[in-house]
């Protein structure tokens, strides 16, 4: 059920020249290669992408906290591995694919149960962008300051 | 050709029968899940990755102390459980739905949701064991 990308639901249908009343097989481009496309589509595919990513890094994160069952210093060697510019490049990654999750899944949950949801959907994809790019840009400085200091820092 | 059950004619402008023959509405409640759950990791992903990753030099300053400090206080405890015990489940019924919509063959289908559950199941046993026998003084 929640495979169907409802966010569609204003979207337009494609305003083609009719010239006879009977609907005409398209020729042009081959059925189903593609859904409906804009907005709706592609919120949806990375939904779907960045949920995926986020799974897999959580079954890796559960075990690697494990390790404070093991000792400190094997939890401290796995952790130290975080601390290093290029990981921490894909933990910016991390968050802002968890970052778009949760926005767009607050936008699904308002097209699901707000009567005007579906009509708004795609301003309201428009605005978690905005969010988005507004919280990434300092979050992304912040979390990478201290790479930044290690690899070109005067200290 | 003899159908043992005969078929029911319903009485002209009788109700519709919604629900199927033999059908369940685990997906309705699996639909349900996911945005009550999304609504709870909204809150506890979002503040445990500001916490973690860019709060007071984020992950620089993550280590096994800093672990020891956080779950002597059962307010964080109950954090991480109940996020470790909804993700896994929201990200297990979201992958099983991606299972469902990309497998074409019965047995690829199987084996891959078998596989999802076994690790799923591992992963949220074990990371409810650490958080309830964590002791700080290992060592």
């Amino acid at each position: 059920m929640s495979s169907t990308p409802v966010t569609t639901a204003s979207t337009p249908a494609p305003s083609g020249k009719q010239t006879s009343g009977k609907p005409k097989p398209a020729t042009s481009r081959p059925a189903g290669t593609i859904y409906r496309g804009r907005e709706g589509m592609w919120s949806w595919v990375a939904h779907r992408i960045t949920g995926v990513l986020t799974f897999f890094f959580l079954f890796a994160h559960v075990h690697d906290t494990a390790l404070v069952r093991v000792s400190p210093q094997s939890y401290d060697t796995v952790i130290d591995t975080y601390k290093n510019p290029f990981v921490n490049l894909m933990e910016i990654g991390l968050v802002g694919a968890v970052l778009y999750h949760a926005l767009n899944g607050l936008r699904i949950i308002a097209v699901d149960f707000w009567e005007k949801g579906p009509r708004y959907q795609r301003q309201m994809l428009w605005t978690i962008v905005g969010v988005w790019v507004v919280v990434m840009v300092p979050g992304a400085y912040f979390m990478f300051q201290h790479s930044f200091e290690t690899l070109f820092g005067s200290k | 050709m003899h159908s043992p059950i005969p078929p029911v004619i319903e009485a002209p402008r009788s109700a519709p029968n919604r629900r199927r023959r033999g059908g369940t509405n685990v997906e309705l409640y699996a639909w349900l899940f996911m945005r009550i759950s999304g609504i709870f990791l909204v809150v506890l992903v979002l503040g445990h990755l500001f916490i973690m990753n860019i709060l007071d030099g984020g992950v620089q300053r993550i280590n096994f102390a800093f672990v020891a400090g956080r779950w002597a206080s059962p307010f964080w405890q109950v954090w991480d459980l109940s996020m470790l015990w909804l993700a896994m489940i929201h990200g297990s019924n979201g992958l099983r739905t991606i299972i469902n919509d990309y497998t074409r063959r019965d047995m690829t289908r199987f084996w891959l949701k078998a596989l999802l559950y076994s690790a799923a199941t591992i992963t949220i046993a074990l990371g409810s064991l650490v958080i309830f026998t964590f002791d700080p003084t290992l060592n």
